[in-house]
């Protein structure tokens, strides 16, 4: 590593790396995600550096970050060709090597089908999960080694550091993210030019950044995959960002339970200031910057801002009232900005493409792309980049693959705890800050949980309860004692045990604590139970009148029924029923002795002839 | 100087003034529980919240720290207020209702029974204690434990603590009398609820063991009720 | 795990990059993974070293999840209950885990092998319900595959 002192050598290195990337020799890029580690890519990359070393021909071998098709890892792809394999096991390797590599040949047993015609897909571009998208973001994910800096600046990363530094005054850069509109990718959609005129101006001189990566929301991974496939993007939003706002010292404040984030990022953060790309006299601007790794130590509500700026300074994460607001006194009483990893990420792309490029995607009042981590009841799990304005419909069911097992579509859940859900009646609507807001869900950052006609709303909305009622600092009593009554009202609901007044009693409490919370995770708290009686209020009737979990979700609501005519008697069930609730004997229907059925589910997961039923 | 206004009262402040602040200063009343004029504001109990005018509708901010703004116009007791302060109450009854302070307060808005109930607690969390400990005394004896409801206040390890001077600081400012200070032998007194053991020793100037502190924060302060003058 | 040893935890806070009250929760974090949990003394080091009241530092310790005040056992069980893996099944997942091995979410066996816990949202949901135990990731987790992943961690059947 060499520093880089000027932005012409910065230019030359470019240069020199990127001859070194010859476009036509064949790379085997294998995606190093959490995910599709988690389904054993690290074996497989494993596996191609044992046969590579194997071959005398050349073959190079690059793991990459997150490709965001999660659901078929561990993901595969041949470049240039961009020959796509799924689900690749060890085994498969030697043949990849000596047909695709060596001689081009496609394997066709390896190819992906397409679930919905039955066709093999070629090509990455054309698989429809991809195709579909307008990946921006995510775009670097595939092709770079996300722990090399060289592989970043070879396709141009830093390029828009350099302009700013040596072409752009602190000004010109805040005007031009202002006129490209960009907003708050966290969730609120504040303008971020705006927020970042708002701390320059603030009377004082050390200033502080902040890179809120302690994305909590349970389902959404778009900042880790960010974090851990392209870091240095981010990195250089921060730079250019510090060095429009006049801060010379940041923090990335990122959560505990990212591991693999925390080291890529780390390694970025030691790689940069290697190349002098951090520290003092960036490219010989005479601006200095650095940033330090904060991390989260397992608390939601340290995803807000004043909670997280309270988790730098040493301190509990409980949240304080704004005024003031961060960019006005934040870290230490400084003006401080605070902005989303994928806000970060926007940066060097306005910078080095332009505003008006910018302003082109997306709708009036929500440009560029929005990132949606797509979980749950669907076919194509997976991280969706579409500009601003896709519909759900066209997410869920042209990228997403629809749900699997044909069943029934039935809502979206969007931004988490803090979300709400969207019933089908509502899927073309496209998709922006706004128009989210007024249908009672949230942008949030960007987690869509797909439910399915086997998805119990009542149980769904008593799930994001019980999470708030854990993750709730306790210092406010709306927020504090205010869900823990609507808690306990939707578990007596669940349990059989409503009443009549529940209903109503459900939407005071949570219009006062919505109004009366601290902090935003108060105020957002009660959405879920907001837009789950909203679209869905004859299910909780069902659970109040009826005493019945039209999805048989419920436990306290349901019955495990053996069929007797599809029973074979193998006894599986019997013998892994943790009460003993089932009797009988080989080659006999079996009962299920409902006064010792805990309906812990077991029975049915293990019985291999569907005999179970559930009512 | 700012202008602003207050239950349509048009009043001028200076700059840095809170609304509670400017409240106080022309008399109107907002109720209050975790605010002392000697700490910085918590804005945690929300009794305080009174409603503030938007471009995009009103919205309830603490009245404790929100800074007053030119143009603001504020309502103290308006339905919005008094819908969320009559829930704040009912959900601080679920364990507290027994406290004078919370009946009090329970009585002046008309609730009249909790629909939620919680095992009970003298304790509110206003955090009054924790603060005064921290920033008058500057010991921070004592700290806020575990968070949502298992939220409480102790000594480290929750054992009796090293640092405590037994000043009584938290005990004065305790607005529900949750703190005491109890007699174990006649030269020991222990706070109640961390068991900070110390020795007594007789007032220099009048020789008296037995000083009985009086709460600063009654029912009545809280209430903005007039005293006689003799608590 | 070791016992606690001034030493360490004096290499811990002396191989700080910045040893200003901020870096508080990164030293007890790194506390946490030598030991597995707070030994008090470590706190009251801590709280020394950094010049900062031992109630500031019990106050984290208690608020942050990632931090245990308990010893925690050989095996950490991390069952995650984000909302991916809850609609696709984790609640009976971690019953399971609670069945089989006689204890609740947040505690230790009595062997001192296994400490089961909950994670929220390990970001890895295509893999949906996920269970981690000592950094190893189990994917399409359900509750039929829970004994069989406890016997592969050296917990053998008990019932006929």
């Amino acid at each position: 590593m060499e520093i880089v002192r000027t932005p012409g050598q910065l230019e030359k290195l470019r240069r020199s790396l990127s001859k070194e990337r010859d476009p036509n020799q064949p790379c085997v890029t294998v995606c190093g995600g959490t995910g599709c580690r988690a389904y054993g890519s690290e074996r497989v990359l494993e596996a191609f550096q044992v046969e590579k070393k194997a071959q005398t021909n050349r073959v190079n071998l690059r793991m990459t970050g997150c490709h965001g098709f999660c659901e078929r890892g561990p993901l595969v792809v041949i470049q240039p060709r961009g020959i796509f394999y799924p689900g690749v096991k060890v085994e498969d390797v030697p043949q990849i090597i000596s047909k695709t590599v060596e001689k081009g040949d496609i394997i066709d047993s390896l190819l992906y089908v397409d679930p919905t015609t039955g066709q093999k897909i070629t090509y990455e571009s054309e698989v429809p999960f991809y195709k579909k998208q307008g990946r921006l973001l995510l775009d670097m994910n595939g092709q770079i080694d996300p722990t090399s800096i060289t592989d970043y600046i070879a396709l141009g990363g830093y390029g828009s550091l350099s302009k700013v530094l040596s072409q752009m005054t602190p000004e010109e850069v805040i005007d031009e993210v202002a006129r490209a509109k960009l907003r708050g990718r966290g969730g609120a959609g504040f303008p971020t030019g705006l927020k970042w005129r708002l701390t320059r101006e603030a009377p004082g001189e050390t200033k502080y950044l902040v890179c809120n990566a302690d994305e909590g929301d349970p389902g959404a991974y778009m900042d880790r995959s960010i974090m851990e496939g392209n870091p240095h993007r981010v990195l250089e939003g921060m730079i250019i960002g510090g060095y429009a706002i006049g801060a010379d010292k940041s923090f990335v404040y990122i959560r505990k339970e990212y591991p693999l984030a925390v080291k890529h990022l780390g390694i970025a953060i030691a790689q940069a200031r290697g190349y002098g790309l951090l520290g003092k006299d960036i490219l010989g601007s005479g601006f200095d910057f650095d940033v330090e790794i904060r991390l989260g130590a397992g608390a939601f509500v340290c995803g807000e801002e004043t909670a997280l700026m309270a988790s730098i300074e040493g301190r509990t994460g409980e949240p304080r009232p704004r005024p003031p607001y961060p960019s006005q006194e934040g870290l230490w009483g400084k003006p401080t900005n605070i902005n989303n990893v994928k806000s970060w990420a926007n940066v060097p792309l306005i910078i080095e493409k332009g505003a008006d490029w910018y302003v082109q995607m997306g709708t009036e009042g929500s440009k560029g792309t929005a990132i949606f981590s797509v979980v749950g009841k669907i076919n194509n799990t997976g991280l969706v980049e579409v500009p601003m304005g896709a519909t759900l419909c066209q997410i869920i069911f042209d990228i997403g693959g629809g749900i699997p097992k044909g069943k029934e579509f039935k809502a979206v859940q969007i931004g988490g705890p803090s979300g709400g859900c969207i019933s089908k009646e509502y899927l073309d609507t496209p998709i922006d800050y706004e128009s989210l807001t007024e249908l009672g869900a949230m942008m949030g950052s960007g987690g869509m949980v797909i439910c399915d006609e086997d998805t119990c709303m009542v149980d769904l909305a008593r799930y994001f309860m019980t999470f708030v009622q854990e993750e709730s600092c306790g210092k406010c009593v709306p927020c504090r004692v205010g869900t823990k009554a609507m808690l306990e009202t939707l578990t007596r609901i669940t349990k059989g045990e409503g009443q009549g007044s529940d209903i109503d009693y459900l939407l005071e409490l949570a219009e006062a604590v919505k109004s009366s919370s601290l902090c935003g995770l108060g105020q957002t708290a009660p959405n879920p139970i907001l837009s789950t009686l909203r679209y869905f209020r004859e299910e909780y009737e069902a659970h109040i009148y009826d005493k019945s979990c039209p999805a048989k979700v419920c436990r306290d609501l349901i019955t495990y029924e053996v069929l007797a005519d599809l029973c074979t008697g193998c006894v599986v069930c019997a013998r892994n029923c943790p009460t003993g609730a089932i009797t009988g004997e080989r080659c006999a229907p079996h009962i299920i002795n409902q006064a010792l059925c805990v309906r812990c589910g077991l029975c049915k997961g293990l019985c291999n002839f569907d005999a179970i039923s559930v009512s | 100087m700012i202008h602003l206004t207050i239950d349509n009262q048009e009043i001028e402040v200076e700059e840095g003034t809170t609304i509670l602040e400017a409240a106080q200063e022309k008399g109107i009343f907002i109720p209050t529980l975790c605010y002392h004029e000697a700490l910085e504001p918590y804005a945690a109990c929300r009794l305080c919240a009174v409603e503030l005018e938007g471009k995009r509708g009103s919205r309830l901010v603490a009245s404790c720290a929100y800074p007053c703004e030119e143009g603001a116009v504020i309502h103290t007791d308006s339905e919005m207020v008094r819908r969320s302060r009559r829930i704040t109450v009912e959900l601080l009854m679920a364990s507290s209702e027994h406290l004078p302070l919370v009946k009090a307060l329970a009585a002046q808005l008309g609730v009249a029974e909790p629909r939620f109930r919680l095992p009970p607690d003298d304790c509110i969390l206003c955090g009054l204690c924790v603060r005064a400990c921290r920033d008058i005394v500057g010991i921070a004896a004592i700290s806020l434990l575990n968070r949502g409801m298992e939220k409480r206040i102790g000594p480290p390890f929750e054992i009796a603590s090293n640092a405590c001077i037994e000043c009584g600081t938290c005990v004065l400012i305790c607005p529900t009398g949750a703190l005491k200070l109890e007699d174990i032998t006649k030269e020991e007194k222990a706070i109640h609820r961390w068991g900070s053991p110390f020795d007594r020793r007789p007032c220099h100037i009048c020789g008296d063991h037995d000083l009985e502190p009086h709460l600063s924060l009654g029912p009545h302060s809280i209430l903005g009720e007039q005293t006689s003058g003799e608590e | 795990m070791a016992d606690f040893s001034a030493k360490e935890v004096d290499d811990i806070l002396n191989g700080q990059r910045d040893g200003t009250e901020s870096s508080l929760i990164l030293i007890l974090g790194e506390i946490q993974e030598r030991y597995h949990y707070l030994p008090r003394d470590a706190l009251i080091l801590v709280s020394q070293w950094l010049g900062i009241p031992l109630s500031q530092v019990y106050s984290i310790a208690t608020f942050y999840n990632a931090f245990s005040l308990k010893r925690q056992g050989r095996h950490i069980i991390h069952v995650c209950t984000g909302t991916a893996c809850h609609v696709r099944g984790a609640t009976q997942v971690l019953d399971r885990f609670q069945r089989r091995l006689e204890i609740e979410s947040g505690e230790t066996t009595p062997d001192w092998e296994f400490t089961l816990e909950t994670v929220n949202c390990l970001g890895a949901c295509a893999l949906g319900p996920i269970t981690v135990v000592d950094g190893q990731y189990f994917g399409q987790m359900a509750a039929s595959r829970v004994d069989k992943l406890l016997k592969e961690f050296g917990m053998e059947r008990e019932r006929a």
